[in-house]
């Protein structure tokens, strides 16, 4: 019951937060005045605010961006030993930074390595928590430049991507993060430089307590849909989640900015309603999910979990099974990937549950801006379903949705599948599935949630798998490129093809998109997709092993 | 002069990342080592630490271990749940077991490198351990009487199907824990043989252990972090008995301790009611005094 409660108070306050937080998004991404702050950042930077970017351009700033970004940070990762806050710890591996560096800057925070054992405090707050911001705000550009095609009228723009990066960094994410690092600190996250600190335990061991600047990390790792964790234990450590309370307000702030953004759609295409249908496609699949998870895992079916008597393994007493299926499900419902409990000894269906959210292509609601694109693709090719069964004009907010519009959102569609279908067999083909810990069908599952957690730029995994190889880092280092930037390219090819049309008006023959109906099928569509692209990967993996 | 767009773009980006780590990498973290330094936050931005006459002895986050030199439980203290983090409760090496809900082979070997336990054996190992240190029944569903999983490798004539031909108890290399299974003898184990691999289906055998065993779910479990600092009510209570035997107090004496160090759920929905075990084993040492 206290689990129930636990959700429905989330969706409350996120019920709450959807206006008056989407209308102020949408301010920062409508508005044309810039603060002091943001024009001191455009100059710094050497561009001009006013003008404006083709998808072409917009697309090209971004690439450019994630570029350097990555050769940034994996130069970072190479020398920390020379830098200050390193705490002794030696230089990345070739490998192992390529991976890392891909990782945070797809948003995907995929960690091959062990935080309080890498990482030296510079690395995290410099190198990799910029990340944890900029990709964000790249995720959430990118979305807003698709909106952008659809509310367009036969246009070439699509608004400025360093304009947009700037803005919603600086004016969404920031202040959000400055607040809660500030509560998180209150709650007991450890937010200092120190070295660490050694203690005589009570019973004469030592133990040596980490320090390092977490609670700064932790808001943004959340908000920004990240997921990679300061520690290993990621938000299963007390002091990464110290508290059950602290554990709500991650899922909170994991779910604030993807479930806000439809609003901001609405707004941008005139019509509210819209913006509440899209909504309503990412709630019910969210709740299903969600309850899906917390029952099963509370179930606790399997060999162990009836051994034990709950599923508890991998799980922390402050926050106790629902509480942990609740994150587990908030955390593949969109790219995030932290964890408060571990998946790999998730009951055999409670497991399948987060891998099947990331198959879903992470659009309920999904990561923060690649949530809400991946979900308007799904629309688009929904009204051209509907058009096909029904036929109705394949037409989405005013655009006729033409072959064009559908080769991009198919090809967007199939990319991830792709990425992590051949992925998977490649590992077995060449014999690298062998660094799983387990056999049998739960390493298949292993295996498979690796790319499926890369290639959806999620992160999370099932953890026993050892993927700091070479191979594995190399091939997940790709499956994320591919995975963030593809569609990525797609989506904005796709927001120009958009801005070039004339805005057709609605005639008999076009089908209302903000009605029950359309988001049942768009529901229903994103289902399906799935469920042929990834049945019989599920079957070997997950269903083997719970019947 | 004017560089070629392509080269602008990456100029740009290049300053836009340079930029951003000064404010987003070093500012902003920075500002809120400089915040956790007010009076108020400062024990709690630098690891809510606890001190024993005038000795830092742990964090009141983080769980810690009360065994002795040869990992045995010391019984004048209330015992943290299992860990995988290191040796156990190590923060330098967090971690989960990540072991899977069917992972219920052991690998049997007589060179310690090769051989594992699965994690139903570690399972019903430590509820036997728990059991004896507690004076209580350690049985649970798939434990065999000797502390491993009660798991038998079945072959059948036609792999999955037909008569029965050769049964193993694959985690025993001693006296099975069945005699017969379905009439055909059942076999003990040989070291380094996986009877998976020569075709035997892989049955674990329920037994008639309580489904609600008297050794709690957590106690023998590792948890997410393996820093756990926390044990749930029921253990603290199983452990109650022996801490007032051993302290020499009346068993009352210490459910009011446990009482007093039992977080319940926030605002009575959020999380489980948890008991925390460096803080309890504290007062328990300087209610001694």
């Amino acid at each position: 019951m206290a689990g129930w409660l636990f959700v429905i108070t989330l969706i409350l306050a996120l019920a709450v937060v959807y206006r008056p937080f989407g209308d102020f998004m949408y301010r920062v991404v409508s508005g044309k005045r810039n603060s002091v702050v943001e024009r001191g950042i455009y100059r710094l930077v050497g561009i001009d605010p006013n003008s404006e970017q083709t998808w072409g351009v917009y697309a090209r700033s971004v690439l450019a961006f994630s570029a350097v970004s990555i050769l940034f940070l994996y130069l970072f990762l190479r020398i920390q030993s020379h830098l200050p806050l390193s705490l002794g710890m030696s230089n990345v591996n070739p490998h192992g930074a390529w991976n890392t560096a891909v990782s945070f800057v797809t948003n995907t925070n995929w960690q091959d390595y062990s935080g309080e054992s890498t990482m030296g405090h510079l690395v995290q707050m410099a190198g990799l928590s910029v990340q944890n911001f900029v990709s964000a705000s790249v995720g959430i550009a990118v979305a807003i430049a698709l909106v952008r095609g659809f509310a367009a009228r036969k246009t070439q723009t699509l608004g400025n991507f360093w304009v947009d990066l700037t803005r919603i960094t600086i004016r969404v994410l920031l202040p959000i993060s400055v607040i809660f690092a500030i509560v998180f600190i209150a709650a007991g996250m450890v937010q200092n430089l120190s070295g660490g600190t050694d203690v005589t335990t009570l019973v004469g061991g030592t133990q040596h307590i980490t320090g390092g600047p977490v609670a700064s990390q932790e808001v943004i790792k959340e908000l920004g849909t990240n997921g990679g964790g300061f520690y290993n234990a990621n938000s299963a450590h007390p002091f990464e989640n110290p508290t059950a309370w602290t554990n709500w307000i991650q899922i909170f702030l994991i779910f604030l900015i993807p479930f806000s953004l439809p609003r901001v759609f609405g707004r941008m295409v005139g019509q509210n309603r819209q913006g509440y249908a899209i909504l309503a496609v990412a709630g019910v699949i969210a709740l299903a999910s969600i309850a899906l998870t917390v029952g099963f895992e509370v179930h606790a079916g399997g060999t162990v979990p009836q051994a034990v008597s709950a599923a508890m393994e991998g799980k922390e007493v402050r926050f106790g099974v629902p509480n942990s299926a609740t994150f587990g499900a908030a955390t593949t419902l969109t790219s995030t990937g932290a964890v408060d409990g571990f998946h790999d000894s998730y009951t055999a269906l409670g497991g399948m549950m987060p891998m099947l959210n990331m198959m879903l292509g992470e659009v309920a609601p999904g990561g923060v801006g690649s949530g809400l694109y991946g979900i308007l693709i799904l629309a688009v090719i929904t009204v051209f379903v509907a058009g096909l069964m029904v036929g109705r004009t394949p037409e989405y907010l005013g655009k006729k949705i033409t072959g064009r519009e559908m080769k991009l959102a198919s090809l967007y569609i199939l990319t991830t599948p792709a990425v992590v279908l051949i992925g998977t067999a490649l590992a077995f083909m060449t014999g690298h599935n062998s660094t799983a810990l387990n056999t049998g069908a739960h390493g298949l599952s292993e295996v498979l949630y690796a790319f499926t957690s890369a290639g959806n730029n999620n992160g999370s995994a099932f953890g026993g798998i050892t993927v700091n190889t070479g191979w594995w880092d190399t091939s997940l280092g790709l499956a994320m490129l591919i995975g963030r930037f593809l569609p990525l390219v797609l989506v904005m090819a796709l927001a120009g093809s958009l801005a070039k049309q004339q805005a057709v008006p609605a005639s008999e023959g076009t089908m209302p998109t903000h009605k029950p109906l359309f988001v049942g099928m768009v529901v229903g569509v994103s289902i399906v997709v799935v469920a042929l692209t990834f049945f019989p990967a599920i079957a070997l993996g997950p269903l083997a092993e719970a019947f | 002069m004017r560089l070629p767009s392509w080269i602008s773009q990456h100029v740009a980006a290049l300053r836009a990342v340079i930029v951003f780590t000064i404010v987003l990498g070093l500012a902003y973290p920075l500002v809120m080592v400089a915040v956790g330094k007010l009076p108020g936050l400062d024990s709690r931005a630098n690891g809510s630490m606890i001190t024993v006459a005038d000795n830092k002895v742990g964090s009141k986050l983080i769980g810690q271990l009360f065994t002795d030199k040869d990992g045995n439980p010391i019984p004048k203290y209330f015992q943290s749940r299992p860990s995988a983090a290191g040796d156990g409760y190590d923060p330098t090496s967090t971690s989960a077991s990540n072991l899977g809900p069917e992972s219920i082979v052991d690998t049997l070997s007589k060179n310690p490198d090769d051989a594992s336990q699965s994690l139903l054996t570690q399972v019903c190992t430590r509820s036997l351990d728990i059991g004896k240190l507690e004076g209580v029944s350690g049985a649970r569903p798939f434990c065999a009487p000797d502390g491993t999983g009660a798991v038998l490798g079945v072959f059948r004539s036609g792999g999955f199907t037909g008569p029965i031909t050769r049964v193993v108890a694959v985690n025993e290399t001693g006296t099975p824990f069945l005699d017969t299974y379905q009439g055909v003898k059942v076999e003990p184990a040989q070291n380094d043989v996986d009877y998976q691999a020569e075709g035997a289906v892989m049955t674990p055998i329920r037994g008639d252990a309580p489904a609600k065993p008297a050794v709690p779910a957590d106690a023998v479990t590792a948890s997410g972090s393996g820093l756990d600092p926390d044990i749930s009510p029921q253990y603290a209570d199983l452990q109650a008995p022996r801490i007032a035997r051993e302290r020499g107090l009346t068993l009352d004496q210490v459910h009011q301790l446990i009482k007093a160090h039992t977080d319940g759920r926030t605002l009575g929905f959020m999380g489980e009611p948890g008991v925390n075990v460096l803080e309890l084993n504290i007062a328990l040492d300087q209610g001694q005094k």
